[in-house]
């Protein structure tokens, strides 16, 4: 079971066998999606009816490629501006909350960071309702006392930044911690003893050390934004998120236009995933 | 002095921390709670009750899709730390270097990617004009085309593919850890490749085995796009009864108490599979 | 009549894809003997212990327990255990169900597990732990455990990766004693490989020098040490000043050398006369130098020659002197007996240091030596 322990050759070709099949397994829904993007056909299904690229730059029906697609290109951007905002509110309270659960000891410390923890365990689709619920009577609270619109607690855009901010800190948190517990105090000491002050020294010698998670946590926050579907689809208002909007199309029968979007959203995002992954690699 | 302005550096960290639980976490689900036991007895009318819960156990359709969901999600648990722990062990024991890294990132990608891109990646396979059915017919084993979408083994062939890697991940971390020389001791007392499996090298991943099952538990559990899209219509999943109610019905007060249910289902087994493996939340957790 | 070897090891050959790990090893370990190999880091032993254990497949050759060949044998099917360089103590066991993993993997009944692994433990002096977990344990204990685990199994052969290296200075030299002692209360044979002469030198009945994949030499500790077989083994066991330089004449087995310094040396060639003109080495020991204050003293010794304290290393019963050539600048490093009139040696004085040609052994250099 380790290389150095002998094996019968039936049995390591069995397992070998085994771990190439899972791979198929894994990549057959990907490579089908990918290829399809190009058939040169209104469905997304064989016959193979040619080659062409009109799925992407096409701009005659039914032929329209995804940078002609008005309402595709709209839910990028509505993607793009909830991911920004997400992972820019996680990190900088996951930072926060780094500090606070590697540097300080306090009372009530374990009991914070098992509800730190609960995100994880809370299905999406369950925190997506609870704002929603919670949310909404705020809203309405508030518009009977006052007399006023409070359209931003009323599903949308904030809301969903809200809650895919509610459980993306976590990750975020987790991601820093673990870096920051990394660190040696005795760099910061060593700071404050050459003359920097308390601030100057986590700004020049720390922050810089928690770089490669910051931007790594960054990354998987973006990432993990753009493909949130459970809590977005209980948030979301009139203008949807990229996942929203493809789970629309898919639901009312699908040209193969989705496929093109989807290759992009691969390539993009396995890039982005290797760049961090590369980038903490050449850090450490 | 240096202390006070310790503490208000404690404070100033503490205070987005308590924020985001307070009005993000704790309080809706108060809230989610309150909604949940009250009834609607006229316009804006509501009173304090267990009546909505009343309904889910009277209505047979609820409770089953709820069971059907609980089962569902159990065997995805299952069938996933069995497919996923040889590919762990593969990489983690068998593999070295630059192989190792490859074949992990192999795994890694696909979960980079939309749930929905892999779901539809499914539907393209399975469904009736899909690939499948038409490599079937041309190998001549089907004589017509046949529709391998809208069951419960697609829905489960999804719910695996979605959640594997978050079996794999810790598995692949936890026996990464596994010395290999006490599995060359373990053979070097005589111990036979299962012995050493039952006895090294389960318990050495017990914590990631945990791990990876509520995970894995969870994310089928308060999964939504895979079994409405792979299920069809008529897949009976939980949430999907929870979006009715929510978005179409408009009834919030049954729709809260669906999630409550949910919810608690989900702590139970996290607590359940927590203690009967002697683990801490923030052990398996925080990784 | 002679008892057949416990372990015997014949042209043991193991090749990886761009190097020979072990180059044409044989040798015979008799049955109750401590035999262990000695080498740097890299030599080959790692891979040598690995074949012998069965995590490693040789390339070619034979290797026999109790006159079995062990080729095609896996290693849960050979009479050895190992005790590894980091014990590989299970941690997920107590310590009874980790000394009795072997004796389950058997077959063997619970009650009679119990019985014999209470026995074992009390054998290596550990009565009575058997529900403790691992790290509830001093590095001293685990090691015990960790031989009293591989014991229990009435093995023919103990196989030990070099298990004191993770010890404290202190407690290895306690161990040293204590594994021979053990050895002894077994009577077992033991195979012990580390590349610390000092573990080799006390607790071996033979020592094999392992050097680039190969036997340099085996012999007994006082074999290795006053007759090296090449200058490999002369610099690997025990300390020793080397020179180096030109064969400058040859009279029987005294060789007399001129150093790149200018400095003449003599000194007996046991393994291979180097011919005029050849380069060679010259090893001597620091204990075998003598030191004398009355410069009057040392004109019956070739070797002689006035020599200045360039530091003196006091280290009590293990003090020594570094002395300098003022001619060549060459330096030589003296055993200083705290005796007489050496005691209050200060740096920059002058004495006369010398040994006899016969307790310094010269070998010529390059690869002339390796043959023999």
């Amino acid at each position: 079971m380790i290389p150095t322990v002998p094996q019968s050759s039936a049995l390591k070709w069995s397992y070998r066998a085994y771990v190439s099949l899972f791979f198929v397994y894994l990549a057959l829904p990907l490579t089908v999606v990918c290829a399809f993007a190009f058939n040169n056909s209104v469905f997304p299904s064989l016959p193979w009816e040619g080659f062409t690229m009109a799925w992407f730059f096409g701009t005659e029906a039914p032929f329209i490629g995804v940078f002609h697609e008005r309402s595709i290109l709209r839910a990028i951007g509505t993607s793009a501006f909830v991911a920004i905002w997400v992972s820019g509110l996680s990190l900088a309270v996951g930072t926060c909350n780094a500090f606070l659960f590697v540097r300080h000891d306090f009372r009530g410390k374990g009991f914070l960071y098992i509800l730190m923890l609960l995100p994880l365990i809370i299905p999406g689709v369950i925190l997506g309702i609870s704002i929603l619920v919670f949310a909404s009577s705020v809203a309405n609270t508030l518009e009977d006392a006052t007399g006023l619109w409070f359209d931003g607690l009323r599903p949308g855009l904030i809301l969903v930044i809200l809650g895919q901010f509610s459980f993306i800190t976590t990750f975020a948190t987790l991601v820093i911690s673990a870096r920051l517990q990394k660190f040696d105090l005795s760099l910061e000491e060593a700071a404050l003893n050459l003359g920097a002050t308390k601030w100057g020294a986590v700004r020049q010698i720390t922050l810089p050390f928690l770089l490669p998670a910051i931007v790594g946590a960054g990354v998987v926050s973006i990432l993990m934004s753009f493909e949130n579907f459970n809590t977005t689809l209980m948030l979301v208002g009139s203008d949807s998120p990229l996942t929203i909007t493809m789970f629309d199309k898919l639901k009312h029968g699908s040209t193969p236009v989705l496929n093109a979007v989807s290759l992009l959203l691969i390539v993009v995002s396995a890039a982005l995933g290797l760049l961090s992954l590369i980038f903490q690699k050449s850090k450490e | 002095m240096v202390s006070d302005r310790s503490k208000l550096g404690f404070y100033l960290l503490l205070s987005p921390l308590l924020l985001w639980l307070v009005t993000l976490i704790i309080l809706p689900h108060i809230g989610l709670f309150f909604v949940s036991i009250s009834e609607k007895i006229g316009v804006r009318e509501y009173e304090t009750g267990l009546g909505n819960y009343a309904v889910f156990f009277n209505e047979p359709l609820y409770w089953r899709t709820f069971a059907r969901t609980a089962f569902m999600s159990i065997s995805t648990t299952v069938l996933t730390l069995v497919l996923g722990f040889p590919i762990a062990y593969y990489i983690a024991k068998l593999t070295r270097g630059r192989t190792k890294t490859t074949l992990f990132l192999m795994c890694l990608i696909p979960f980079w990617v939309s749930e929905l891109v892999r779901t539809f990646g499914w539907m393209i396979l399975l469904r009736e004009t899909g690939v499948l059915s038409n490599v079937l017919q041309y190998t001549g084993l089907i004589s017509g085309p046949v529709e391998f979408l809208y069951n419960d083994a697609a829905i489960m062939v999804g719910l695996v593919y979605t959640s594997i890697l978050f079996m794999i991940v810790p598995l692949v971390t936890t026996l990464d850890s596994l010395d290999d020389s006490l599995i060359e001791a373990g053979y070097d007392l005589g111990g036979s490749g299962i012995s050493i499996l039952r006895e090294i090298v389960i318990p050495h991943a017990m914590p990631g085995i945990v791990s990876g099952c509520i995970v894995v538990f969870m994310l089928s559990l308060g999964n939504y796009l895979t079994p409405i899209l792979l299920g069809g219509k008529d897949s009976l999943w939980f949430t999907g009864l929870i979006y009715t109610q929510f978005i179409t019905r408009f009834n919030w007060e049954l729709g809260s108490a669906f999630g409550f249910l949910l919810l608690g289902l989900s702590s139970a087994v996290v607590f359940l599979g927590l203690k009967l493996s002697r683990q801490s939340l923030s052990n398996t957790m925080g990784r | 009549m002679a008892p057949t070897a416990d372990l015997v090891c014949r042209d043991l050959t193991k090749d990886f894809d761009d190097f020979r790990a072990v180059d044409h090893v044989s040798f015979e370990v008799p049955q109750g003997s401590f035999f262990s190999i000695l080498g740097p880091s890299g030599c080959g032993k790692t891979t040598l212990l690995r074949m012998i254990a069965g995590f490693q497949f040789p390339s070619s050759g034979d290797l026999l327990i109790k006159g079995n060949s062990m080729i095609g044998v896996g290693p849960n099917k050979r009479p050895v255990s190992m005790v590894f360089q980091h014990l590989a103590l299970f941690p997920m066991m107590n310590i009874g169900r980790n000394v009795g993993f072997g004796l389950r993997q058997r077959g063997v009944s619970s009650s009679e597990i119990k019985a014999r692994v209470g026995r074992v433990l009390e054998r290596v002096g550990l009565p009575g732990i058997e529900d403790r977990q691992v790290d509830q344990l001093s590095g001293g204990q685990k090691q015990r455990v960790a031989i009293a685990r591989c014991m229990v199994l009435e093995p023919d052969v103990l196989l030990l990766d070099e298990p004191l290296g993770a010890l404290d200075l202190k407690l290895r030299e306690h161990m040293k004693i204590e594994l021979k002692t053990l050895q002894a209360e077994f009577n077992t044979t033991f195979v012990y490989i580390t590349h610390d002469q000092s573990e080799a030198l006390v607790m071996s009945d033979n020592i094999a020098v392992m050097n680039k994949g190969k036997f340099d030499q085996i012999g007994t500790a006082k074999e290795l040490y006053y007759e090296p077989a090449n200058a490999f083994v002369a610099g690997f066991v025990g300390d020793a000043n080397r020179f180096e330089g030109k064969v400058t004449a040859v009279n029987g087995q005294i060789v007399s050398l001129v150093t790149g310094g200018g400095v003449e040396l003599h000194a007996q060639a046991t393994a291979g006369v180097p011919a005029i003109g050849q380069r060679a080495q010259i090893f001597v020991r620091p204990e075998a130098i003598a030191l004398s204050k009355d410069p009057s003293q040392g004109s019956e010794s070739p070797n002689a020659s006035k020599r200045i304290v360039d530091s003196v290393l006091f280290n009590g019963a293990n003090s020594m002197v570094i002395l300098r050539d003022p001619k060549s600048g060459e330096t030589i490093q003296v055993t200083l007996p705290q005796t007489g009139d050496l005691l209050g040696l200060t740096k920059g004085e002058t004495v006369l240091a010398g040994w006899h040609p016969t307790q310094a052994r010269c070998f010529a250099s390059g690869g002339a030596v390796d043959g023999i």
